[in-house]
């Protein structure tokens, strides 16, 4: 595969999210403001690149009955790695992040992308592949929290676009915009246009 | 050496943990001091947005560290009110002490109304002096919200019963929801609240909907924050039992006297 689909395929054609269906959790968690969301998104990207590079390097010295375990490993120290850093560089972001950013650790898509792709392939192609989903990953959670923040509170990067009611405003913030189910709601109408336009993502019918 | 012999695996598993262990606690090690730094600065910063010395959260660390030399910490003995002299506030850790079984005493369920379970027996408060004149006196504060502790500054007025600010620096409730005890406006709508009545009793009462100016006991009560009861009544009961004699009620009744 050439470097720009490795790079751009997961972002429509392969969305880990909204093909793989992979990391829903998270993208509920650390939806409800767009700042979150972007660091969060940093923070996944380079977590997937990294810990996909070093699972590959050594990809074949893993032994198989401990492999799993080996890229848990590697994954682990990359997240906890990201999560120092934010707290050092940027405090006041990595308070409102609190828990969600150790949990990248089980998110699935970067157990999913050392599984399925860092282990049979080679460092670069595996870092770039990992980018690459991160990114997918990040483009849905953007789009959720774009919604989220807009209509739950009236802000965007925490700038007021509508004026809410509580500040004397005129617009009523959608309460249910703030709470998981909503981004169900949103992931679901973003997988329907993905898949409006790429009609070969259609599951067939059993 | 085939990849899944016994020999391999341990040795790739040794190996791959050694390798781990020592970038995490490199990593650990080398950032600790920023990151306490940021954490120190971040509580002072939310101490003097309280106490409004700081308008904008945004103010970089010149701005704090100025706005804080008005700031005198003291420690407290709460059971008695009085000032303990033989430790340093600037080196207290507060969330430390709460917990410490040799700082801290268990609270009985039925006074423990903003369920924290345990508090430390001393515990730090922030004077603003104006000349010589005491201006504010600022309590820091934790109770149970609806997910969290949540923990906050109480400014008052030398009166020990008037609101000048309230601020939280950490918290986890609902954002937009509970997490709007953050909101500046909510926080403007304490001040001039009576957290005390005339014979010093608690008696913040934040309601469900908004206050009516002229309806009873208007002066202590607040407006809830809509979808947040618990969030609220969580913030009612930690701001009562604070300023009640379980909390710095003692001191709050020495500092009146005219004993500090």
């Amino acid at each position: 595969m050439s470097v720009k689909k490795t790079l751009f395929d997961p972002l429509f054609n392969n969305n880990p999210i909204a093909l793989q269906i992979l990391g829903i959790c998270s993208a509920l968690a650390v939806t409800t403001k767009l700042e979150t969301a972007f660091v969060m998104s940093i923070a996944v990207i380079l977590v997937t690149g990294f810990s996909s590079f070093f699972v590959s390097i050594i990809r074949n010295q893993i032994p198989s009955s401990i492999r799993i375990i080996a890229q848990m490993t590697i994954i682990a120290s990359m997240v906890i790695l990201t999560d120092q850093v934010l707290k050092a560089f940027v405090y006041d972001v990595s308070k409102s992040m609190s828990v969600y950013v150790g949990l990248i650790i089980t998110n699935c898509i970067v157990m999913g992308r050392a599984e399925g792709y860092a282990m049979k392939n080679g460092p670069l192609m595996s870092f770039l592949d990992g980018i690459g989903n991160g990114l997918g990953y990040s483009f849905i959670l953007i789009v959720v929290a774009f919604f989220r923040e807009l209509f739950g509170s009236g802000k965007l990067m925490g700038m007021t676009i509508f004026k809410t009611i509580g500040e004397g405003g005129w617009y009523q913030p959608n309460g249910m915009a703030l709470l998981s189910p909503s981004a169900f709601f949103i992931i679901g109408f973003i997988i329907w246009a993905i898949r409006t336009f790429k009609t070969e993502q259609i599951e067939m019918e059993n | 050496m085939s990849n899944d012999s016994t020999a391999k695996t341990l040795t790739v598993a040794a190996f791959l943990c050694v390798a781990c262990s020592v970038l995490v606690s490199t990593a650990a090690v080398k950032l600790k001091p920023t990151q306490v730094k940021n954490k120190r600065l971040d509580v002072k910063k939310n101490l003097l947005l309280a106490a409004g010395l700081l308008e904008s959260p945004k103010a970089t660390e010149s701005e704090i560290k100025e706005a804080y030399s008005k700031v005198e910490a003291k420690l407290i003995d709460l059971s008695t009110g009085e000032e303990i002299t033989d430790m340093d506030p600037a080196t207290f850790d507060l969330e430390k002490a709460d917990k410490d079984p040799k700082m801290a005493i268990s609270i009985e369920a039925e006074n423990d109304i903003a369920r924290i379970k345990t508090r430390s027996k001393i515990r730090p408060v922030y004077l603003i002096k104006e000349g010589r004149r005491v201006s504010q006196i600022i309590l820091p504060f934790h109770g149970k919200g609806l997910w969290s502790t949540m923990y906050g500054f109480l400014s008052l007025a030398p009166d020990t019963q008037t609101v000048k600010g309230i601020g939280f620096y950490q918290h986890g409730e609902t954002p937009g929801l509970g997490g709007e005890i953050d909101n500046k406006k909510w926080q403007a709508s304490w001040e001039g609240k009576k957290v005390l009545s005339s014979d010093y009793k608690p008696t913040i009462d934040v309601i469900k909907g908004s206050v009516d100016p002229n309806m009873e006991g208007a002066v202590s009560k607040i407006d809830g924050l809509s979808g947040a009861t618990l969030t609220s009544n969580g913030v009612e009961a930690s701001v009562n039992y604070w300023v009640s004699n379980n909390g710095y009620g003692k001191f709050l009744a020495k500092f009146r006297a005219g004993g500090v």
